[in-house]
């Protein structure tokens, strides 16, 4: 049950009225390895939840898309909307959503949805069915005394467990969260966090789609830093988090704006994806610009590092401890 | 000056006296910028949110209030703010008895308090342009012609530049309509400003550029805040002091 996910030069364009273009992902390309997890991280608006809509075929009509995003040999761009909602979505690739309590059906208990998506993707029924929902539910640590109640009835956190059950219902090999721990307070972070990262332990893929750089600092392996629609850097999220940290002056002034660190914003605001600035998107915000930013920098480094930056900061040795 | 409500009743309410009289006393204007004591308030009578809750926040001062989600600490902000009207208990701004809450607010109270809410696509009308959401309380204050010369100023000091103060909520994100909102509850300059989780939703950069501008503003005008989260290092480093929702209640 495992999946190799592999986007290249994925782009996604919205022509709007009046001949403008909003470019809401450009070029993005990464590898998605089982028992591997990607944060992806970036301010609202930066594309990164169109990206996820992307990987599912969940983009509104008028949405262009280009490049590739193969699921183990599947290019998940191409295919049928019928083989995405038989084959893929729920079976091959979960998600996680944001803000559990709207994803779930106000008016139906959670054994109900339950039920409802075991008999769908394993096809279980009559008197088994109770007990596999009730074995689902368990496997995302839903207590089975709460399956009677409706969504609103719920805490935070036990929507959010709730949604998770589902979304492992069909033991898809790949989970794709989108803001999973947005308003839930640090605790509920934190075991959220933990509970997506025992299901990459057993072998799952997980992309998880954040602004908050605590939790992707507790569950990642790598970090995709994207701005304007780009990735602007991608890394392990030891050395992100850690020493020697980012290379990209935007993924410096983040972590910089953390209250555990500077707490300085970056000056001035994310650039209007239908108004991008030829060359650097970064390059208005950035002290280190230069002449050379006019040209849009590539993506360059190897699988354990890569940055797109043509004044980025060193990681050489003689310079790491100046 | 009306009887302060004190302990639990199931009686409702007194009711301000209706008409032109029901403007109140106006007390000083001086003391904490905001005393709740005993304050019992929660949405169904059996259960109560918030049981017997004070809290001080001193004229001019930072405090930050410190809560798990669902422990009632945005109960606690809606009271201080007179949004939801408590069953037991006293709640002062400036110095001032409130007695009416939500639509009986008496207006000398309700403009000295600004709140900012943590989603601020459900707390902007989507019909307005950003310019009007921040000239809301202007208008609804009578004071519509003071906004030509306000807004620009107040816009740039929560970093809202230009062209987008023309545009409406749909065409801005999630960090530039809450920059709106943070400006929409200064533009009455209240003496209390209340956050309710006010950067929950947005990133860290985004975070830091508010909370920079309410500080920029706070220093300019001297304005006390009441901030609202579970982040305590966000909250320690932003406030003079932090209080745990816990030590507000009776023990």
């Amino acid at each position: 049950m495992t999946a190799r996910l592999s986007v290249q030069e994925l782009s996604v364009r919205f022509p709007l009225r009046g001949g403008r273009t909003v470019a809401a992902v450009t070029g993005v390309s990464f590898d998605l390895d089982p028992g591997e997890c990607l944060a992806l991280v970036g301010e609202s608006g930066c594309g990164k939840s169109v990206l996820a809509s992307a990987l599912l075929g969940l983009l509104p009509g008028n949405a262009r898309v280009g490049g590739a995003a193969l699921l183990d040999g599947l290019d998940l761009l191409t295919a049928g909307e019928k083989e995405l909602a038989r084959r893929v979505r729920g079976r091959r690739i979960a998600l996680i959503p944001q803000s559990p309590a709207s994803h779930l059906t106000p008016v139906r208990t959670v054994r109900s949805q339950m039920e409802e998506t075991v008999r769908e993707l394993t096809g279980a029924g009559g008197p088994k069915l109770r007990g596999a929902a009730e074995a689902a539910a368990e496997r995302a640590e839903f207590p089975a005394d709460h399956l009677d109640r409706y969504p609103h009835q719920l805490s935070g956190g036990l929507a959010q467990r709730a949604a998770t059950a589902l979304a492992l219902v069909g033991e898809a090999p790949l989970l794709i969260a989108d803001e999973p721990t947005t308003g839930l307070d640090r605790d509920l972070v934190d075991r959220t966090a933990d509970e997506l990262r025992r299901h990459v332990d057993a072998g799952r893929g997980l992309l998880v789609i954040t602004h908050d750089l605590a939790a992707a600092e507790r569950i990642a392996d790598r970090v995709a830093v994207m701005y304007a629609g780009r990735i602007v850097e991608l890394t392990g999220a030891a050395s992100f988090f850690g020493a020697p940290g980012p290379r990209h002056p935007y993924a410096r002034g983040l972590l910089e704006a953390l209250p555990e660190r500077s707490f300085t914003p970056i000056p001035g605001m994310p650039p209007e994806l239908d108004a991008l600035p030829a060359g650097c998107a970064f390059a208005p915000r950035c002290d280190r610009a230069t002449g050379d930013c006019a040209a849009v920098p590539a993506l360059a480094g190897s699988r354990a590092g890569a940055v797109a930056c043509h004044h980025a900061y060193s990681h050489a040795p003689e310079t790491a401890d100046a | 000056m009306p009887e302060p409500i004190s302990g639990p009743t199931h009686e409702p309410l007194p009711e301000p006296i209706p008409g032109p009289t029901r403007e109140p006393v106006p007390g000083p204007a001086t003391g904490s910028a905001l005393e709740m004591r005993g304050v019992t308030a929660g949405y169904d009578r059996r259960a109560p949110v918030l049981h017997g809750a004070s809290l001080t926040v001193g004229d001019g001062e930072a405090v930050g209030l410190l809560g798990p989600s669902g422990c009632g600490k945005s109960t606690l902000a809606r009271v201080a703010a007179l949004l939801h009207r408590p069953r037991a208990g006293t709640v002062r701004l400036a110095g001032r008895m409130a007695y009416g809450f939500r639509h009986r607010a008496p207006r000398e109270l309700r403009t000295t308090v600004g709140v900012v809410f943590q989603q601020p696509r459900l707390a902007a009308d989507p019909r307005l342009t950003l310019a009007d959401l921040i000239a809301e309380p202007l208008r609804a204050t009578g004071r519509r012609a003071e906004a030509p010369g306000r807004l620009p100023a107040l816009a740039a000091s929560v970093g809202l530049g230009g062209d987008l103060l023309a545009r409406r909520p749909h065409e801005v994100s999630d960090g530039q309509l809450q920059r709106a909102c943070l400006a929409r509850a200064l533009v009455l300059r209240p003496r209390l400003l209340i956050c309710d989780e006010m950067t929950a939703m947005l990133d860290a950069s985004t975070t830091a550029a508010l909370v920079a501008a309410v500080e920029e503003y706070r220093r300019e005008h001297g304005t006390a805040l009441l901030a609202v989260g579970h982040d305590r290092v966000l909250l320690e480093r932003w406030c003079d002091r932090t209080v745990d929702f816990g030590a507000l209640l009776p023990r």
